[in-house]
């Protein structure tokens, strides 16, 4: 196969298997660390710490197990920009419905 | 004028002849894999916003209905989701080495953790069906049986099962994706059972776990939202 030169991307992320365990293990602890701290009472931060959580499990999926992390910039970008967009999406509706009642704008 | 060579090489098979190597057929495919999981982003993710404006509305309804879910089901079913994901990350490694019989392996692994979870899932909507959970006229609207405040105004009741319309459709949408994937599977061990997955060739492979990863994502989001609200009180 002496004509296939360029096969950067095939073969640069060949990651050693220990790579994959050591994320599967953290993601084990992660999972009970954050049914764990459902039962703490933290008061307003319950939420917060339980979305940071799943924020960390979620980046080490699609880091390692994806593989973003040794793929094309491009990836980056797009897989980048999905949620770029989502939180856009999540942030202006959550700042929408929950600000309306601040102002007391008659008729509205 | 002269005409320009064409190029006499003895290319590889699966190399579609619109690119210029498999690395670059490799590479399309990747992006165009990311580019499919983009879209997949946007459509859970109105979802999940019109979950979380819900929720907020009214915590009481939602903490009520979240209540009902087993959060030890919920848990193992969680490790068997991420357990999946970790076989078919070894899948892919072992198309990545070019071992066929580890790739069926990891893939025949991968989708017994999917049975697992589907039949986990059912079980725990049989539950909610014997529990007048369902969404629609047979939703209970007994206070105590939902585990609701005596005092709490009616909407509240409505937004309760506003919480199981989320559930249902959320982990519905979920598991039909796991489904697709189950199938998905299959026909990569077929392929990989007739030794079509080389260290120079694996892309659908990789695809399919791209795909088989944010179905599992998802569930890593899906899992802390429904099952676990305001469990410390």
């Amino acid at each position: 196969m002496n004509n296939q030169s360029d096969h950067t991307a095939l073969h640069d992320h060949l990651l050693p298997l220990s790579a994959y365990f050591k994320v599967y293990a953290w993601l084990m602890a992660f999972l009970l660390l954050t049914v764990g701290a459902a039962y703490v009472d933290l008061g307003r931060l319950n939420f917060p710490v339980t979305m940071l959580i799943a924020v960390i499990k979620g980046v080490m999926i699609m880091l390692i197990f994806m593989h973003v992390k040794y793929s094309h910039k491009l990836v980056w970008i797009f897989a980048g920009a999905s949620f770029l967009w989502l939180l856009l999406l999540i942030v202006f509706s959550l700042n929408d419905y929950f600000t309306r009642d601040l102002l007391h704008i008659p008729g509205k | 004028m002269s005409i320009a060579e064409p190029r006499v090489e003895h290319h590889p098979a699966q190399l579609a002849h619109h690119f210029e190597d498999l690395g670059q057929q490799h590479e399309s495919a990747n992006l165009g894999m990311w580019t499919f999981l983009a879209t997949e982003v946007m459509f859970f993710g109105g979802l999940f916003g019109a979950f979380c404006i819900y929720r907020f509305t009214d915590p009481v309804a939602f903490a009520a209905g979240s209540h009902h879910l087993s959060v030890l089901w919920g848990t193992i079913n969680t490790f068997v989701l991420l357990t999946s994901s970790l076989t078919m990350a070894l899948a892919i490694h072992a198309g990545q080495t070019g071992e066929p019989k580890k790739q069926v392996r990891y893939l025949l692994l991968t989708m017994l953790m999917a049975t697992i979870f589907l039949g986990v899932k059912a079980s725990e909507y049989y539950e909610d069906y014997e529990k007048h959970l369902i969404p629609g006229p047979s939703f209970t609207t007994d206070l105590k049986e939902l585990g609701l405040p005596t005092d709490v105004p009616e909407h509240t009741v409505q937004h309760t099962q506003m919480f199981f319309v989320f559930y249902f459709f959320m982990t519905g949408l979920h598991a039909f994706h796991m489904v697709i994937g189950l199938g998905v599977m299959a026909w990569m061990v077929l392929l990989a059972r007739k030794g079509r997955f080389t260290r120079d060739y694996y892309t659908p492979l990789e695809c399919t776990g791209l795909y088989w990863h944010f179905v599992d994502l998802v569930w890593v989001f899906l899992f802390p939202l429904l099952y676990l609200i305001d469990l410390h009180k």
